[in-house]
């Protein structure tokens, strides 16, 4: 369980040091998820690699976990909210209704485009 | 301790276990509700966890640094779930790669559909300059969105503020407005949660199903990259 945690910092570790290094326009957690696909994908192929967290199950494991309670890990950052909401003072209103009309249009653009090209091409895995 | 009756609610007050306590506690009752409804979309545990301590803070007078001192364990662990997004998308790796078609088409329809309907819908409304810059970036996770912001001179808290706000209304919508558009795939589902909604539009799809939540966390991933330069964009060609 430690070591499997280990892995997923130590892939968030050099995924924020990459992205602050090189500057690149994504956050570093975003890499570091793509290492450790890229680390479970090369376990697969590399028998050698599948030892300590990287067998029966270790990180897995340890990420379904982190993963179990994703919404409470909003919580600290959404407190944060309520304590600015003076910030929406004077255009509150406006705002509120300009994100959620956005937020409505951009859920439909994306669902239906989605399945547009999906039934274009065929894909027919759809439930 | 004895001079003063109130100095034992000082120390805890001032001590990071005590807002790390009541930040668990008024989870797991948001998150038991939450669950007793059979996770509708209404009683959203963020919502609910975020406007009960927020109370709290304001009756007891407490400052959000004092409250983050506690809450940052919690807040900490953003980067590690990401990083742990990668166990359920290599779990279900040949779905995803069947996949990538309509999930790259989607992902250019849906960021510049995120984009530019933000501007074009502040502009309309009559919201200063200031405010549409601040705005433009809000479907994406609140780090990227408050450097996108900064890059252009926008206010970076207020694009927090958006951010949040509008990951928690796209949470609640999702399930309704999908149910209403007939679309039963969850994949599109997911991937439209994640990319308008980022991470709680993300943690709301794993809460409905896996493959939503799968699809949901690599919308939000790829969303990221894409507004950082599609943000920039948009806003020379669209911002008076």
């Amino acid at each position: 369980m430690l070591a499997s945690l280990g892995i997923i910092l130590l892939c968030q570790l050099i995924g924020e040091a990459v992205a602050r290094g090189l500057g690149l326009p994504l956050p570093g957690p975003v890499l570091g998820l793509l290492l450790l696909l890229i680390l479970l994908l090369a376990r697969d192929r590399f028998t050698g690699l599948a030892y300590g967290p990287l067998s029966k199950g270790g990180v897995e494991t340890a990420s379904k976990g982190l993963l179990a309670h994703l919404s409470l890990l909003f919580v600290p950052a959404g407190v944060g909210v309520v304590q600015e909401l003076d910030l929406l003072a004077s255009h509150g209103i406006a705002i509120v209704l300009v994100l959620a009309l956005s937020v409505v249009v951009t859920l439909l653009a994306t669902v239906l485009t989605f399945r547009l090209v999906s039934r274009l091409l065929k894909h027919g895995d759809a439930r | 301790m004895k001079d003063n009756p109130f100095s034992l609610w000082v120390y805890l007050s001032q001590s990071p276990l005590l807002w790390l306590t009541v930040t668990l506690l008024v989870y797991a009752a948001t998150d038991a509700v939450s669950l007793a409804t059979r996770r509708h979309p209404l009683a959203n545990p963020v919502l609910h966890a975020m406007w009960i301590i927020g109370a709290f803070l304001l009756l007891t007078g407490t400052s959000y640094t004092t409250y983050f001192a506690g809450a940052q364990f919690v807040h900490f662990l953003l980067g590690p779930a990401t990083v742990a997004l990668a166990v359920p998308l290599y779990e279900n790796r040949r779905r995803v790669a069947a996949s990538i078609a309509p999930m790259l088409v989607a992902l250019f329809a849906g960021s510049v559909t995120a984009v530019v309907s933000v501007v074009l819908l502040a502009e309309l409304a009559g919201l200063p300059r200031e405010v549409v810059l601040s705005l433009a970036p809000k479907s994406v996770t609140a780090g990227v969105a408050m450097g996108i912001a900064e890059s252009l001179h926008a206010d970076p808290s207020l694009a927090a503020v958006a951010v949040i706000l509008t990951g928690i209304m796209g949470a609640i919508i999702v399930t309704p407005l999908m149910n209403r558009t007939g679309v039963t795939d969850y994949r599109a589902r997911g991937f439209a949660a994640g990319l308008a909604a980022h991470g709680i539009g993300t943690a709301r799809a794993f809460q409905v199903d896996e493959i939503a939540g799968v699809f949901s966390g690599l919308a939000m991933s790829l969303n990221a990259l894409v507004t950082s330069f599609l943000v920039p964009l948009a806003v020379t060609l669209l911002v008076r």
